[in-house]
């Protein structure tokens, strides 16, 4: 299988105000459609990891590497700058485009042929389901909808990696369950490597293939199974012995590392 | 929409009304002098007397005002870009641009008048001065105020400078620069006057300034009730502006 990203015994320090050690020694190799999350506490770095991977912010040592092997995306951060696609725990539209307008914001800005790229964004919106809201001004939907208007932009940026920030932190219980299997469904049409952050151990179970534990100061990756469950995955997994045994085990590798 | 508009405009109008009827009748009724306080009547009599005189006037001052206006706005808009571009030029200049406030502008109008003479020039510059400073703080403020991970988002999607200013920056000032631009207008108005009143030829500054000395007071009153009217309607016009150009803010009905 092919390797999507590989990050090698990477740190990151903050310059000031403390130099503050956040990220310590982490390696991680995702596989290509692999979808992978990272849990761990808030304040552990996670967040910090995805800007890095993404290109916004430079590890102090270690490397990482994006695509398979021909040098795509890897070496610096501007280098990495495009070769993900960053969904953020608000969904950051403009909300001076309409929702028609806001997924076609990669394309515009590659400066593709907006009719064609038109015609993608009614067929993408029509196959999600939110033909309804494409005239429609962010400012008018609920939270969900805003998140899946957000999803939908980063896929037509022609993103095949997604890095996923606590994408449904900001929403309700209810909304997040619906939001959670809305994603595995444009997953598995999209074959996309996802790396999502959560804090959410149940989240990480039913969406991925692997779950990394991020804990300690600084933060390094102290555990990480693999998730044996079918797919396409169903909320009634999350019932399995094993299962629960799992969600006790990562819970109290997330406590336990806790410092007193 | 037609009865909303017209609810919302009701209550002022009522109120204008009633101020007018009162001043009228406490005019008459105690035999105030027009030489002192003309009555609203006197002050329509005046103002269809003279109509070439004030229309021509009008003209003239309201054509310094949206001139200087547009010259202001866009000296404005240019300083805050400038401004945005590098934090370096930022550091530099803001300070400059806020100590350029505590000049008095009004105590430069005769010294333009020595520099440039009795033509359009000193006007204009009049209120470009007064217009200026609303239109780029305004602007730098919206500008500075853009959500990083805005930014962030931008960067990862790999927007060039240009990009993120065309498709980020500068809508999402826009409510800022309105706000500013809201400002600036009704400062233009008085600016031009305020011009005209150090020397000029003809405009409302003028027309004031001759009708006072000649103790024409119901013209005074009359030129006063037209300017407040071209203010009003130009603050008008910039709202009008406003909704156009961000139809994302104005709130569902």
């Amino acid at each position: 299988m092919q390797t999507k990203l590989s990050i090698t015994a990477l740190s990151k320090s903050f310059a000031s105000p403390d130099a503050r050690k956040v990220l310590d020694n982490i390696n991680l190799e995702v596989a290509a459609g692999e979808f992978v999350s990272l849990i761990g506490p808030s304040g552990s770095g996670k967040s910090t990891l995805l800007h890095i991977v993404s290109g916004v912010d430079e590890p102090t040592s270690g490397t990482i590497a994006i695509g398979s092997g021909s040098g795509s995306g890897s070496g610096s951060a501007a280098g990495r700058l495009g070769a993900s696609g960053y969904v953020m725990q608000r969904p950051l539209l403009l909300p001076w485009k309409t929702v028609r307008e806001n997924i076609m914001l990669g394309p515009v800005l590659r400066h593709h042929p907006a009719a064609a790229a038109a015609r993608e964004a009614e067929r993408l919106l029509k196959d999600f389901g939110l033909d309804a809201y494409a005239g429609a001004y962010p400012a008018t939907l609920s939270g969900g909808m805003a998140q899946r208007v957000a999803l939908l932009r980063t896929i037509m940026a022609g993103k095949d990696f997604l890095l996923l920030d606590e994408p449904f932190g900001a929403l309700d219980a209810l909304t997040r369950q619906t939001m959670q299997l809305w994603l595995l469904d444009a997953w598995s049409r999209f074959g996309s490597t996802v790396v999502c952050v959560t804090h959410d151990i149940r989240e990480a179970i039913l969406l991925s293939d692997k779950v990394y534990v991020l804990n300690g100061r600084p933060a390094t990756i102290v555990s990480g199974v693999e998730i044996d469950l079918p797919r396409p995955r169903r909320r009634e997994h999350l019932a399995r012995r094993e299962i629960v045994l799992l969600e006790k085990k990562l819970e109290d590798l997330l406590i336990q590392e806790e410092p007193s | 929409m037609m009865p909303k508009f017209l609810r919302r405009l009701l209550p002022p109008l009522v109120v204008v009304a009633a101020i007018v009827a009162v001043w009228q009748l406490v005019v008459t009724a105690w035999h105030i002098s027009g030489q002192i306080l003309p009555s609203p009547l006197a002050i329509a009599t005046a103002l269809g007397h003279y109509p070439d005189v004030i229309v021509s006037a009008t003209w003239q001052t309201l054509f310094e005002a949206v001139a200087g206006l547009a010259i202001a706005t866009a000296l404005g808009v240019a300083t805050a870009l400038l401004l945005d571009s590098s934090a370096a030029l930022r550091r530099a200049l803001y300070p400059l641009l806020i100590t350029s406030q505590t000049i008095p502008i009004i105590a430069l109008a005769p010294l333009l008048l020595i520099w440039l003479g009795f033509g359009l020039a000193p006007k204009l510059i009049v209120v470009v001065l007064y217009c200026f400073f609303p239109v780029a703080v305004a602007m730098a403020h919206g500008l500075a105020s853009v959500d990083p991970e805005h930014i962030n988002l931008f960067r990862t999607m790999r927007a060039s400078y240009w990009q993120t200013l065309r498709l980020l920056k500068i809508p999402a000032a826009l409510p800022a620069f309105f706000s500013g631009l809201k400002i600036a207008v009704t400062y233009s108005l008085t600016a031009a006057i305020v011009g005209e009143y150090t020397g000029a030829y003809s405009g409302l500054g003028v027309l004031i300034q001759s009708s006072a000395n000649a103790h024409a007071v119901p013209l005074v009153f009359a030129v006063i009730f037209v300017t407040s009217c071209l203010s009003l309607a130009l603050f008008l016009a910039v709202l009008g502006a406003e909704r156009l150009a961000t139809p994302w803010n104005r709130r569902p009905q």
